[in-house]
């Protein structure tokens, strides 16, 4: 029986709908990933998930069992899981008094609380920080006291919104390795915001894809990164080739796609005459100076039109009678002398083309 | 001149530790200390009770609250008078020109200061502690002690404020304390008193010590603020 089960669930503040019927079910020790952009609704998902309002419509159930909308037993359940908000709002109180006082509300032993804290605040690497005043910490540190101070209540359920937005890269690492120590050490049931794919893909067992309020896709992360079901989460996902064919023939689901005159091979079970969209991951694609014979299904002959330098990776533009976008590393471009009007071989997998039919709208 | 006698009178009054000097100053600390205080026991829950409840006529509550700041103490006085006079519906308790009734008078024209005050320092607390609270497991009282906690400096300046108005008031000390030497005599009356009579060195004098009281007891909140 899943956990945490939310049915129906529907959220407008005034004429704006925030979140329009979303289903979602999250299993005991799954750790599970909201992945959208900003403005999205994961934050008031989760606000919703930890009973801090109340949904316009719908139902919220945790062991099986359905929250009353008003009420005592909302506290009860609230004290089960813990909430790590983007902002790390630490209180205007010694780091100590900051991480205790989930426990003292919750009456535990002065002599407990002690040993606990000083536990926690060891695995957060904070052990000296104790006596320090929390609103005098940075940002990094402010948002460790914020996870020591919800990881001392030994939650059920984690609920984490955005935990390593506006965090530098090193402190980012340190709460991501927190977060999957916790995850797999406690076999704490996590929900977590992020706009981060890789973080979603990094952390998370399974994914959920809001996009304006609604739960477009759900599953896995190869589902979601491989196979997204739609144009707008293939956008989301960083499917930067997302092209527009028709399928000529298929060949017990090698399926050819015509796209403006030109044949690729992919994998799909869609009939000659659909329209489709073909999605190819632009890491996927190979770049070489002559037609290597390979298993690649794909080859093109190409112009270069645009290299952009991403850090160690580049970002090049080319034209081969459609515009793909391929990723390659800094070293094969300078290898390659890819620059603009260079003449290259594009090369990609019949099954590295994701198939989406064309939503008759 | 005068001036100049005054703070020589004041130090001398001081160093001797004059009895009668003495005896007003404390009379002074403790009423205005005792209607201070039971101000602030009525101002702190009720404030918050109005803070963190959302009702109609909220907004013109606090316009109310606000304007109430700057009430004479003479009003106040007057009111007090007719409450507590013979004929008034507390005449009975017989406590007019009791250093009792001053306290009273003092804890009316400081509450809503006070109470204004303790609204306005809840405010400033962000409304992300008190969702940072109630996901922490944070019953409704708790979160409401915790935001009390963060805003403890706000709050104290409150308090600080309706101390300093209670101790420098005239109107209403006079009216229905009487200024009866031994019983409800304090800085304030005394030195409107000795202005009367022509004794303006003791009064600046009463003057100087009246603000050395409220310097004291800031340098000392201030202090506690700093921990």
């Amino acid at each position: 029986m899943s956990l945490i089960k939310v049915t129906g669930l529907n959220h407008r503040y005034g004429e704006r709908a925030i979140l329009e019927n979303i289903n979602l079910s999250v299993d005991r020790g799954e750790v599970f990933a909201l992945i959208g952009p900003t403005g999205a609704g994961k934050t008031t998902l989760l606000r919703i998930i930890d009973l801090l309002e109340v949904p316009s419509a719908g139902e919220i159930y945790v062991d099986g069992r359905c929250i009353p909308r008003s009420g005592k037993q909302r506290l009860e359940i609230r004290r089960r899981m813990s909430f790590i908000h983007q902002k790390p709002q630490v209180f205007n109180l010694s780091v100590y008094d900051n991480v205790a006082c989930g426990l003292r509300w919750r009456g535990e032993e002065k002599d407990r609380i002690a040993g606990k804290v000083d536990r926690i605040l060891e695995m957060v690497g904070l052990e000296g920080y104790k006596n320090r005043n929390a609103r005098t910490l940075s940002g990094g540190e402010a948002q460790r006291v914020a996870l020591a101070r919800s990881l001392v209540l030994e939650p059920e359920v984690l609920l984490l919104d955005e935990p390593t937005a506006n965090l530098d890269p090193v402190s980012t690492a340190k709460i991501e390795q927190l977060i999957s120590y916790v995850a797999r050490q406690r076999n704490t049931t996590m929900i977590m915001a992020t706009h981060d794919m890789s973080q979603g893909q990094q952390l998370a067992d399974r994914i959920g894809v809001l996009l304006d309020g609604r739960l477009v896709q759900t599953g896995n992360a190869t589902d979601i990164f491989r196979s997204p079901q739609n144009e707008e989460v293939a956008h989301f996902v960083g499917m930067e080739n997302i092209i527009e064919g028709i399928i000529i023939a298929n060949n017990e689901g090698i399926a050819t796609v015509n796209i403006g005159g030109n044949a690729i091979q992919t994998v799909s079970s869609y009939p000659v005459g659909k329209e489709v969209y073909a999605c190819i991951r632009p890491e996927d694609i190979t770049l070489a100076l002559s037609s290597t014979q390979s298993s690649a299904r794909n080859s093109f002959q190409a112009k270069v039109t645009q290299v952009t330098y991403l850090g160690p990776l580049s970002r090049v533009e080319i034209n081969c009678g459609f515009r793909l976008i391929a990723l390659v590393t800094k070293i094969s471009a300078e290898d390659l002398n890819l620059q603009v009007g260079r003449e290259v071989y594009a090369t990609f997998k019949a099954t590295g083309v994701h198939i989406m039919g064309k939503e008759i709208s | 001149m005068e001036i100049w006698g005054g703070l020589t009178k004041a130090i001398e009054l001081l160093i001797s530790l004059d009895p009668e000097v003495m005896e007003i100053a404390g009379r002074s600390l403790r009423i205005s200390g005792t209607a201070c205080l039971l101000a602030s026991l009525i101002c702190l829950p009720l404030g918050s009770l109005i803070h963190f409840h959302h009702f109609r006529g909220k907004r013109v509550l606090i316009n109310i609250i606000q304007t109430l700041f700057s009430v004479p103490t003479v009003v106040v006085g007057l009111f007090v008078f007719v409450l507590i006079s013979r004929a008034g519906p507390l005449g009975g308790l017989g406590i007019m020109f009791t250093p009792t009734a001053m306290v009273i008078g003092q804890m009316i024209l400081i509450t809503p200061l006070l109470l204004g005050l303790t609204i306005s320092a809840l405010s400033g607390v962000s409304k992300e502690v008190v969702d940072t609270a109630t996901s922490l497991g944070a019953s409704g009282f708790q979160t409401v002690l915790l935001v009390l906690r963060e805003a403890r400096y706000a709050v104290l300046a409150a308090v600080i404020m309706g101390f300093g108005r209670a101790i420098s008031e005239v109107g209403c000390a006079l009216m229905i304390g009487g200024n009866f030497k031994g019983s409800t005599r304090v800085l304030t009356t005394a030195t409107y008193l000795e202005t009367g009579k022509g004794e303006l060195e003791l009064a600046i004098a009463l003057g100087i010590i009246l603000l050395f009281l409220a310097l004291i007891i800031n340098i000392v909140l201030n202090r506690l603020q700093q921990r």
